[in-house]
């Protein structure tokens, strides 16, 4: 049975990944889980200086899934490489980085710093966290401005390179084949959806942010479409994220289109979500005698 | 560190909207130091997805306990949970209070409602018996004060409607006590200075201020655990941060992971909710 998937020269030794910013920087989850039969592990968004993010109230519970608006708190790309990137180097599998800026400038810089490190696996750019001022999703939400990150990091950097894009368009179909046509060698679909959650007696925002994004199982049908919508335009890669608990939910993605998956939400209530889809997934490929993952993207019949 | 079902061997009310849980698990009662936490998993949940975190009561051999109290949809259901029912715990997770040595800082305790059972382990493990100042809105709300007086502990305690003890805020016998020992407490003489006293507070960020201020004031040294809204518990997500003072300002540290016993000088208060 074959689990192994590409993305640009990256071979994964199965698809399933952690989704950034659900997953730390590996190191948090060691003690819970074996890292090394991930796919990869996606790590939190990375510019290039530290960043204090947003204020608490951060993150409320909403009926099957969360709202967050952390505001990319994060060390830089120096304090990353001195505190964490040790640890995630030992490991056997690929570290994917997730990184973004202000400008398109600061995007190709981060690009090139991580191309330097040496061993980075993939480089994720994140064109659509709906909780910051700058940055972020006004990138992901112009397909011009879009173009220009991407073809400014693919000149940084010979890494492969992710794009994730934002749900918060009327058609991801522009800004997949924006991504595609400037070098991107896959794209993540999705982020968190724009949303807000009210406290009826105190009348105030759950978070301090007012709204922030949306995961969690509550938005897996939406997601599933988007990965849909992208699929028929694109012949990169797609990393399907959103909501995903159990093999059956990234199956799903991988019908709709997806070359491998990421677990998001769900890792905060059950850190085992991962290594469980897998097994799953070849329960299912076993089940249903198929011998290659592969052969499940984009396998929905529509007749 | 460890995630493991864990079964309920008990779930009783203890006073009013108070719940005693304890559960078997042996693993994390022996790792568990005092001023940890545990993050469970309430199945009958279902679309309310994330763990629940809850301080440490009381660990032996191999049970761990909680003390809850039901303030929403995740301890509603928790106390519906009987005997044999099984829970995901993770834990013992965080940073707790620092033991004083043998000979070493006598321990004052302020604890606000249920911010009394994050501290009965320290209690029960620090060599030199201390005061615990009680505090809560009525007399339902005192916990557990039975338990501190079998360890041989002094307990005072208020309440803000003078329904037991002291009339007002916890606060006000702490500040007696520092300002006119009257302590019967181990190695103090009548009308002596405690020794070496530090203190260990939990409950409302209000009162964890409050009491900051008091130690600021009184130059002494305070352990102030953090009550936050959490979501991993194992310091991925970044919710449960709180402002904490670095050489070149301050930053957001995670109560689950830096904490959720902090220095009460390292806080900034200023920022903090």
């Amino acid at each position: 049975m074959n689990l192994s998937v590409s993305i640009g020269k990256l071979t994964l030794q199965n698809p399933v990944m952690v989704a950034s910013g659900t997953f730390g920087y590996g190191v948090e989850y060691s003690r819970l889980l074996d890292l090394n039969q991930l796919g990869a592990v996606v790590v939190k968004g990375i510019r290039l200086g530290p960043v204090r993010g947003n204020p608490t109230p951060r993150t409320a519970e909403v009926t099957s899934g969360m709202l967050n608006a952390i505001g990319l708190q994060g060390p830089g790309v120096d304090g990353f490489v001195e505190k964490y990137w040790p640890f995630l180097k030992s490991l056997r599998v690929p570290s994917i980085i997730n990184i973004w800026g202000t400008t398109v400038e600061e995007y190709a810089e981060v690009a090139r710093r991580f191309d330097a490190v040496g061993g980075v696996g993939a480089l994720e750019l994140n064109v659509s966290c709906p909780n910051i001022k700058e940055g972020g999703a006004q990138f992901g939400t112009d397909p011009k401005l879009l173009a220009r990150v991407v073809a400014a990091c693919r000149k940084a950097t010979t890494l492969p390179l992710i794009t994730k894009l934002s749900p918060n368009v009327t058609s991801v179909v522009p800004y997949a084949l924006a991504a595609e046509a400037e070098g991107s060698d896959a794209l993540s679909i999705t982020n968190s959806f724009p949303a807000m959650a009210i406290d009826i007696e105190t009348r105030r925002p759950k978070l301090a942010n007012v709204t922030g994004g949306l995961t969690g199982p509550c938005i897996k049908p939406i997601a599933i479409k988007l990965v849909w919508d992208a699929r028929r335009a694109v012949k990169i890669p797609i990393i399907g994220m959103g909501g995903i608990q159990s093999a059956a939910d990234a199956i799903e993605f991988f019908l709709a289109g997806a070359n491998a998956v990421a677990i998001g939400t769900a890792n905060f209530y059950e850190p085992q979500t991962a290594l469980a889809v897998i097994a799953g997934i070849q329960d299912y490929l076993q089940c249903h005698n198929i011998t290659d993952i592969r052969e499940l993207t984009g396998a929905v019949r529509l007749s | 560190m460890v995630e493991q079902p864990v079964q309920v061997i008990s779930n009783e009310r203890d006073t009013d909207a108070y719940f005693r849980l304890v559960l078997r698990a042996p693993e994390i009662a022996r790792a568990t130091q005092p001023g940890q936490f545990l993050h469970l998993r309430i199945p009958p949940l279902r679309d309310a997805l994330l763990r629940r975190p809850f301080s440490i009561f009381q660990a032996n051999g191999e049970t761990v306990s909680i003390l809850y109290k039901t303030i929403g949809k995740g301890t509603d259901m928790l106390a519906r949970m009987g005997a044999g029912e099984e829970l995901s715990a993770i834990g013992p997770l965080g940073h707790g209070f620092t033991v004083p040595a043998r000979g070493g800082e006598t321990p004052l305790l302020v604890a606000g409602g249920y911010g009394m059972a994050a501290m009965y382990l320290l209690a029960e493990r620090s060599p030199q018996k201390g005061i615990v100042f009680v505090g809560g809105r009525r007399r339902v709300d005192i916990l557990c004060e039975a338990e501190f007086r079998k360890l041989g502990w002094d307990v005072r305690v208020a309440t803000e409607d003078g329904s037991y003890g002291e009339k007002g805020l916890v606060t006000q016998p702490l500040l007696a006590e520092i300002q006119n020992p009257k302590s019967k407490a181990e190695s103090a003489r009548p009308a002596k200075q405690i020794q070496n006293p530090k203190l260990f507070a939990c409950g409302p960020t209000p009162m964890l201020k409050a009491v900051a201020k008091i130690a600021e004031e009184h130059k002494l040294a305070a352990e102030i655990s953090m009550d936050e809204h959490m979501c991993c518990g194992v310091g991925v997500c970044l919710t449960c941060v709180i402002p904490v003072k670095t050489a070149s300002g301050w930053e957001y540290q995670r109560t689950c992971t830096e904490g959720p016993v902090f220095d009460s000088r390292e806080v900034v208060w200023e920022v903090a909710k």
